[in-house]
């Protein structure tokens, strides 16, 4: 029971980082109809950055207060990551739009190798260790099991601000206009242009949304794993594109529902079957979803017009 | 929008010409401050870790000044120079992006179109195929009596031999993603199962390559009918994405399955590729000594320069065969519409499952080449980066022309090849310069690029298999690929 419950907490943890990239995905999927396969290493970069701009803060700056820092870090990685991908959406996706589907699947593909070479360039390929941080432990059980279940603050800090930016966005997608727009575009594109909605600016936002969210993702990992190397955007990016299947593509709810369960089963399975087999795991449920259920779970099913 | 291919990457918005300088400097001014933007931090500082294992940075800021300023005058001199010009600074810029690649694709769409083509282009395309053939087989030995049995063997090694395997994946994969329209992600999983297969087979029970070539071949068509039967009910992306799960599943079992695969140190000392029996080494009856000549390991890269040669002609000439045989036109015609396709009573599982097959063997023949020119296999030459290659090479060499992915082949394989020759750039930018660092770098850039200005790959031209009254080319844009 300690051994399931250490393991509720861990697999949370980590869904939570899976839920926040599987948005990116399920987003642009439902809007512009694309797999981006670029954006795993957007994630990849975005963590990359928060590590940097942690290290000019303490290093250079001498920023003494942790929380000050992390803020700062946090919405810098935002800004820093979303200008990324807005440049990506808009040098590489934007002048495919309206060509034939593999189009844009080739060129993120090619996205996806650039990334992951620019950074092993620029920044070296190997492992980033990133400074030790103080990190509060607290014990939920007593240990006579032979250990004590263990809740740390970084994992209530992830888990707290996953869910705080998942009702931000929420509210942002059901109740504003902007919210409003993407929504029209994800229906009809064509209509909501006709409709005076600017799509272009729509789907750009929709990158920027999706890679902000991704680089909380990023600063999270950070935290959390306390290590990075140029080659993680793929696994990760890999998963929660499953994620994303798995709840339904196309569906907000779904992304961060798939991206739990995501995270519970490779956390369950290392913990009771074997961890050599982890990412098999993965791949085999997103092979089964789409196999007997490929609207995920809160997908709608896709009609195919005649 | 239609479907036409668009020839201009991004700011379509300063179409309208004669932008004055102001607008110039303004937008330029915007260029170079996102340019600056994305230099920071990850450009600006560098972190390297210490003895200690603590990140120290280091600063490099001229080096994003210089990205911006390159940026702001490049998008200044493009807006201020009269809109005939504009081509020529996408151009230089693309090329400065992708490469050799982007150079290549730029001069290969010169004046092609969706229009039909000329006469002289036909009878150019008619001509080139076998002339292109003609110096593939010959260059072994243009490239031996121009360089000799030691400069030569890089050439015909690295180049040779390395493109025509890439050739024949590309053949491969064309079965089923360019004739068949299903998008299949994961295929470096049937060369891992020809690889291995080969591998095991001669390590374990001492077959020779000649059994075990076809027995690879096999064993990869029955992994592609075990794997395809599943899946190839779902369309298009999902296809995808389930062949890419399937392509790593192989490559995690291969990695963690140690008693069987030897997991990361892979399998050594495989038996090496001998002359029908006689082995190509330097004893008494190895190849040389046979046939009286001077030992050099020159022969046996000719022979498994020819041996892939044969190898992927055997896929081309299988491929066109069927595409005129039923299968191969109820492949096209499920590309075209699958809805129809049903209606007409075409059993689409079956042929779907042929073209899996079918590509997946021509994938397990390439491997056990793999194995047998190595010498040695491992997971790390089976992973997502190879199923993506291959892929690239089909559909920048424009899916379903076979001489379009040859092209492809040789660009995608060979110019990052090249880029190990360029030592003379470090007398430019110093002795830390390391070009082949940027292979891979050059290689994405140019994906991208390629797509942007040829959506429909290197060869835009489709030649249909059935034709009322004459033969004649078609654009590629009148043809559905991969929406599975």
């Amino acid at each position: 029971m300690d051994n399931f419950l250490q393991q509720l907490i861990n697999g949370v943890t980590l869904g939570s980082i899976y839920g926040l990239i599987a948005i990116g995905y399920t987003m642009v999927y439902g809007i512009i109809g694309m797999v981006n396969f670029a954006h795993g290493d957007v994630f990849m970069l975005s963590a990359f950055i928060a590590l940097i701009l942690f290290m000019i803060l303490t290093q250079l700056l001498h920023v003494g207060s942790l929380p000050l820092a992390f803020v700062v870090v946090l919405i810098g990685a935002m800004a820093l990551t979303a200008l990324w991908n807005w440049s990506i959406e808009r040098l590489a996706y934007r002048p495919l739009r309206g060509s034939f589907r593999l189009a844009p699947l080739i060129s993120a593909i090619g996205m996806s190798i650039f990334l992951s070479n620019f950074v092993q360039v620029v920044q070296g390929p190997r492992n980033k260790p990133a400074p030790q941080l103080p990190n509060h432990v607290f014990k939920i059980t007593d240990g006579s099991a032979g250990y004590s279940v263990t809740l740390s603050v970084r994992q209530i800090l992830i888990v707290a601000l996953t869910v705080v930016l998942l009702a931000a966005f929420w509210y942002l997608v059901k109740h504003t206009s902007l919210g409003r727009a993407q929504r029209a575009c994800e229906q009809d594109r064509k209509m909501a242009a006709l409709l005076g909605i600017d799509v272009d600016a729509t789907i750009s936002i929709t990158f920027i949304i999706g890679a902000a969210l991704a680089a909380v993702a990023g600063v999270m990992f950070v935290i959390y794993y306390g290590v990075v190397n140029f080659a993680d955007g793929f696994v990760p990016g890999v998963k929660a594109f499953t994620a994303a299947v798995l709840g339904g593509i196309g569906s907000l709810p779904g992304a961060v529902l798939g991206g739990l369960l995501i995270g519970l089963i490779e956390v369950f399975w290392s913990s009771y079957f074997t961890t050599d087999y982890k990412d098999v795991a993965a791949f085999m449920i997103l092979a089964i979803t789409l196999i007997f259920m490929p609207s995920g779970i809160l997908g709608r099913p896709e009609v195919e017009k005649v | 929008m239609a479907a036409a291919p668009q020839s201009k990457p991004a700011d379509q918005s300063d179409e309208a010409s004669g932008a004055t300088i102001g607008t110039a400097i303004r937008n330029a001014a915007a260029a170079a401050l996102v340019a600056f933007g994305l230099c920071f931090p990850i450009i600006s500082y560098h972190a390297e870790s210490n003895i200690n294992n603590e990140l120290i940075l280091t600063g490099r800021w001229p080096l994003s000044f210089a990205i911006a300023a390159v940026v702001f005058l490049f998008v200044f001199f493009r807006q201020v120079s009269p809109p005939d010009y504009r081509i020529w600074f996408d151009r230089v810029g693309a090329v400065a992006a992708g490469g050799m690649g982007g150079a290549l694709a730029e001069s290969a769409a010169e004046g092609e179109g969706t229009a039909p083509p000329t006469k002289a282009r036909t009878r150019f395309s008619q001509w080139f195929g076998p002339f292109a053939l003609g110096f593939v087989i010959l260059f072994p030995l243009i490239m031996l009596g121009l360089l000799g049995p030691n400069g030569s063997l890089k050439w015909i090694n690295n180049y040779g031999v390395q493109i025509l395997i890439y050739v024949m994946l590309g053949w491969g994969l064309n079965i089923v993603v360019g004739l068949a329209g299903l998008l299949d992600l994961g295929y470096v999983a049937f060369y891992a199962v020809g690889a291995y297969s080969y591998a095991l087979l001669s390590t374990t029970l001492g077959l020779s390559f000649w059994i075990c070539l076809p027995l690879a071949g096999l064993l990869a068509a029955m992994w592609g009918v075990i794997l395809g039967f599943p899946v190839l009910r779902l369309r298009g992306d999902y296809l995808a994405i389930v062949t890419l799960a399937f392509g790593e599943i192989i490559r995690l079992v291969l990695i963690n399955w140690v008693d069987f695969t030897n997991g990361y140190a892979g399998i050594s000392s495989i038996p090496k590729v001998t002359f029908f029996g006689i082995p190509f080494n330097d004893e008494e009856d190895g190849f040389s000594a046979v046939f009286h000549l001077p030992f050099s390991p020159i022969y046996r890269t000719i022979f498994l320069f020819y041996l892939i040669l044969a190898l992927a002609l055997f896929t081309n000439f299988v491929t066109m065969r069927l595409r005129r045989l039923p299968i191969g036109r109820a492949w096209e015609a499920l590309r075209e519409d699958e809805i129809a396709c049903r209606s007409l009573g075409i059993n689409t599982t079956n042929t779907k499952l042929t073209a899996f097959a079918l590509g997946a063997m021509f994938g397990g023949f390439a491997g056990s080449f793999f194995s047998v020119r190595q010498g040695f296999v491992s997971p790390e030459s089976f992973t997502f980066m190879e199923s993506a290659t291959i892929l690239a090479i089909v559909v920048l060499g424009g899916m379903g022309s076979q001489l379009g992915v040859a092209i492809a082949a040789a660009v995608m394989i060979g110019a990052p090849e090249l880029m190990r020759e360029l030592d003379w750039m470090k007398r430019i930018f110093g002795e830390d310069f390391d070009p082949t660092q940027y292979r891979m770098l050059l290689f994405g850039a140019a994906m991208v690029v390629m797509m942007i200005w040829k959506p429909r790959g290197l060869v835009s031209t489709r030649e249909p298999s059935i034709f009322l009254k004459e033969r004649k080319s078609v654009s590629g844009d009148l043809v559905k690929e991969g929406h599975g």
